[in-house]
Order: C-alpha cells, then sequence, then structure tokens
C-alpha cells in the first residue's frame, strides 16, 4: 500500500533523534489519532537550518513523512522552510494513501511549530506564519 | 515465514483440500438435480452437514449453510429484527461485538429499532448484571459473541443463554472466533442461533453456517429456491460445503489435544512478551481466552509501525490500531476495555495455528523486543516519559 520511497523513509528514517538546545522545537498532533510528531531545528545566525532532527510516535507514513520533511528543510533558509507544504512532502514521497495524507500535514504543521518556537525565542516575526495548531484533530475530522 | 493472522484466516489443511478436490472437475453435478451422478453430491453435502451440527451439539436439519460468518451474523440479527418487530423493537448486544453484528445493529436502529450496548470489564468480558438490566418487555433479541475476535476472551455465554431463555428472549452468538476452538453446545448454552466460518478452522474460505434452532422461525435470508429449507436460496457450494465439513470433522477429533498445546504455546508466549518487554500489557482475560489468542499492547508506540517492521522479518500478525484500518479511531474493542487511546493505538494481535512451534514463537518475542525498543527510542512519548522519570528522580 505504500510507495518504495515511503518504505524506504520509514525502514531507514533520515535523522532521527534530538537536538539539545535547539533553535526551535515543536510537537504536534495527538495520541488520540494516533500520530505525535516533534520536530528540532538548529538555525544559524544567517537564518539557514543547519540541522533538523526528528521523533514520531505514529505509523508508518507518520515517519516517513516526518523524515521527509526534515530532509526537505536541512540545509535552507526559514523562509524556503516556510514553503515546504504537506504536498511537497507527499510528492517527495511518491504519493501517499488517502487515508494517510493527514501525516503529511502533520509534517507541514510540525515544521511550522518548530519555526514558531525559533521566532518566539527570538523575537522575531517569521512573516507568512501562523501560530501553529498544536492539536490538529479538528481539522482531520473536517476533511474526512 | 511465521504466519500468527490465524485469527484473520488460516491455511486450508492438506486433509480438507483433499477431500474437495472431486467435487470441482468430478463430482461437479448441482446437489440439487434429480439424476443419480447428482446424489453422490447431495450425500456429501449431508455428511458435512452431519459433521458440522455434531461440533455443536445440533441436528443437521438446524445448519444452514451460507457464505461465511458475516452472512450468518447480518441473517440472524436481521431476520430476528423483522421476527419480533410485533413484539417489539429492542435489541441487546455488547460493545465488542465484530463489525458484522455492531453495523448491523446499527443499521436496524436506522429503521427505527433500539439497540442496548452492554459494556464489558477491563478483561472484556460482558457485565451480566448491566445486560439482565437492560432487558425490556420490548426486548426481542440478545446477540453476544462467544469469542472476541480482537482480545480473546471467552463470554459467559450459558449464563447469557440462561437469562435469554427465563426471559423468552432469541439468543444469538456469533461464534466465529470460538467454533471448532472450544467445546460449545447449543442445548447446554441455550442458544438459538449461532453464526460460523470455514477458513477459520482450515476450511476454505466463502462457506460458512447459521445454526437456526428448530422453531425458531426467522424469515429466508435468500429467496429464490429450495436450498438450506428455503431458507436460504442459490446452488450449494459442494466444494466449499464438503471443505468445511472435513474441517469441522477434524476439529471435533482433535479438540482436547489442539486445545492443550494451543494454549501451554499461548502461555509460554504471553510469558515471555510480559516479562522481557517493559511497559506491554495482556489484552483480555488471562485464563478464559482462546487457546490460539495473545493480545497485547506496548506504551509509546503505534501498531501499524510494528506490524510493518515485523513484516520485514517475515512475521505476519495484526493489530487494532487505527492506521490498519483506515480510519482515526483505534479499535472499538480495546477502548471498551477501557485503554487510553494512545495505548490502545500500540496494540498486537498474534494467533497461532495448530503447525506453529515454540521455535516460531521464541523468534517472534525476540523480534517484537528489538522492534518495540527501536520505535520506543523515535517516539516523542516515550522521551516524555523517561524525562519525566529523571525528574522525578532527581
Amino acid at each position: 500500500m505504500y510507495s518504495e520511497k515511503v518504505m524506504d523513509h520509514f525502514s531507514n528514517p533520515r535523522n532521527v533523534g534530538e537536538i539539545e538546545n535547539p533553535s526551535g522545537v515543536g510537537t504536534v498532533g495527538n495520541a488520540k489519532c494516533g500520530d505525535i510528531m516533534r520536530m528540532y531545528l538548529d538555525i544559524d545566525d544567517n537564518g539557514v537550518i543547519q540541522e533538523a532532527k526528528f521523533k514520531t510516535f505514529g505509523c508508518g507514513a507518520a515517519v516517513a513523512t516526518s523524515s521527509m520533511a526534515t530532509e526537505l528543510v536541512k540545509g535552507r533558509t526559514v523562509r524556503q522552510a516556510l514553503a515546504v507544504t504537506n504536498k511537497a512532502v507527499m510528492e517527495a514521497l511518491d504519493g501517499l494513501p488517502p487515508a494517510k495524507v493527514h501525516c503529511s500535514l502533520l509534517a507541514e504543521e510540525a515544521i511550522h511549530a518548530a519555526l514558531w518556537d525559533y521566532a518566539e525565542k527570538n523575537n522575531i516575526v517569521i512573516e507568512g506564519l501562523e501560530r501553529p495548531v498544536n492539536d490538529i484533530e479538528e481539522k482531520i475530522e473536517e476533511e474526512y | 515465514m511465521i504466519y500468527l493472522d490465524n485469527a484473520a484466516t488460516t491455511r486450508v489443511s492438506g486433509e480438507v483440500f483433499e477431500a474437495m478436490k472431486p467435487y470441482f472437475c468430478e463430482q461437479y453435478a448441482n446437489p440439487s438435480a434429480i439424476y443419480s451422478f447428482a446424489g453422490k453430491s447431495m450425500k456429501a453435502v449431508d455428511e458435512a452437514r452431519r459433521s458440522i451440527a455434531g461440533l455443536i451439539g445440533a441436528q443437521p436439519n438446524e445448519i444452514y449453510f451460507t457464505a461465511g460468518g458475516s452472512e450468518s451474523d447480518n441473517w440472524a440479527v436481521k431476520a430476528a429484527a423483522e421476527l419480533g418487530r410485533t413484539k417489539g423493537k429492542h435489541i441487546i448486544t455488547s460493545t465488542i461485538e465484530h463489525h458484522a453484528v455492531l453495523h448491523t445493529c446499527q443499521y436496524l436502529e436506522r429503521q427505527g429499532y433500539e439497540v442496548t450496548y452492554v459494556n464489558v470489564d477491563e478483561y472484556g468480558v460482558i457485565k451480566l448484571d448491566e445486560l439482565e438490566a437492560a432487558i425490556r418487555p420490548d426486548t426481542i433479541l440478545i446477540t453476544v459473541m462467544a469469542a472476541n475476535n480482537e482480545i480473546g476472551t471467552i463470554q459467559p455465554l450459558r449464563e447469557i443463554g440462561a437469562i435469554a431463555k427465563k426471559s423468552g428472549i432469541l439468543f444469538h452468538t456469533d461464534a466465529v472466533q470460538a467454533y471448532g476452538h472450544i467445546p460449545l453446545d447449543v442445548d447446554e448454552l441455550n442458544i438459538d442461533m449461532l453464526s460460523a466460518s470455514g477458513h477459520k478452522i482450515y476450511g476454505p474460505k466463502g462457506i460458512g453456517f447459521l445454526y437456526i434452532r428448530k422453531g425458531v422461525r426467522i424469515g429466508s435470508f435468500v429467496h429464490g429456491g429450495a436450498q438450506e429449507r428455503s431458507r436460504r436460496a442459490g446452488t450449494h457450494n459442494t466444494p466449499g460445503i464438503v471443505g468445511m465439513g472435513a474441517a469441522a470433522k477434524l476439529a471435533g477429533d482433535g479438540l482436547a489435544e489442539r486445545m492443550a498445546k494451543e494454549t501451554a504455546l499461548r502461555d509460554h508466549l504471553i510469558r515471555r512478551v510480559l516479562t522481557e518487554i517493559p511497559y506491554s500489557r495482556l489484552n483480555g482475560h488471562e485464563t478464559d481466552r482462546l487457546p490460539n489468542n495473545a493480545s497485547f499492547c506496548f506504551r509509546f508506540i503505534e501498531g501499524e509501525s510494528l506490524l510493518i517492521l515485523l513484516d520485514q522479518q517475515g512475521i505476519c500478525a495484526s493489530s487494532g490500531s487505527a492506521c490498519t484500518s483506515g480510519s482515526l479511531e483505534p479499535s472499538h474493542v480495546l477502548l471498551a476495555i477501557g485503554l487510553p487511546h494512545e495505548t490502545a493505538h500500540g496494540s498486537l494481535r498474534l494467533t497461532l495455528s495448530e503447525e506453529t512451534t515454540v521455535e516460531d514463537i521464541d523468534l517472534t518475542v525476540e523480534a517484537i523486543a528489538k522492534i518495540v525498543e527501536r520505535l520506543r527510542s523515535m517516539s516523542p512519548l516515550y522521551e516524555d516519559f523517561v524525562k519525566q522519570n529523571q525528574k522525578k528522580e532527581v
């Protein structure tokens, strides 16, 4: 049911772990719907993401989208990272089964949550970044 | 490959397959036909019916062949509702039924019936006092499964049967997981209708039956022919029926022995998992459970991930996690026994067969231990848990 890319990123997830004293960290999802993602970012003074790490509780697609999301933001600027959408994550994974699309939304939300934390810590405003929804359950219910 | 999903389906046993073979290309006659060529087919159907009835202490003419367990459940519940509607429109069931019963009850609710879903305790055993209290003058059916497909808990059928009989209410049981796995006697247990399926007992898929006690006048499910005493029309699935008959005979002959063997293996599996894997729990009753069922929850991890990684090691298992069902809700059974959502998401069901060996079990436990550890190392829930514990220690 999963693409080869999803299976690869699930079986050999990239960037699993934590970052000590991260520039930004965000946790999204909830245990009720079965997916929780936590993303850590290390951002340098020029606003470039040097390191991205994640931890995820969830299904194969949740792990794979987290892994892909960290890959897509690494080495990018904050502005570029903000442009990484759930669609981009899905496309990079050669698609997801319809029931798993919410995992890619969660991955996008995890990036935003980590960036939001970075912005708050540094007292800056990132244009176009809204306060992330920590609990995406309602959003999911609307979609189904 | 280690196949531990026998509650989903079993392999057709060699003896069963041999018994079925002549009924495809050689004895292919329609059993209902008049010529002598068809007589052999009808004889084979009758013999299968006897073996199948014998396993539950029923008469052969109380066995009605269907296409499987879900059809039998649909028939029993809908036809009992139709039969009883002049008396009342209230049905009692449990919160942990298979969807073949639950969704049929929900369908009937949309048709104007009322359904009471009786709760179960933490082991998945129906609360008999609640069941008794739910009975009303307009109650027409009690339908409670014999054993649960996810957590393996065996229900107190004798007590439920006695309550139903005392109150003059029809009692149906979905015995798809129990038939041929534990002893069942429809008279001793006061069962009026019983659903079962062939492919859970090393028989073929696409065949099952509904036992309907003589005198229980529920209506026909399929109209259009005289088969099955005109209650379930359609040309007999001769190979399927013969296969199910052979499987029922085998199941009955070796029942006590197989139960003892499977129970010992099951308990070995349960003991190893609970002692070797931290933060694990057994779902269902410790002793009142199907001999071949072991159901666990592992905290901080999610079931589908566990299944995929087990599959990569050649181990077939199943889970009641949301991700395996295509919905976001974890299993209704695991929630009904009181598990929090995050725990229910981390479930694993292993169901043994008569061929499962202790080596299979040991390899599986070792694989699970490694996979659970790996998934926890990447779980934010586990990270939080460890950090909280460290704080407490400081």
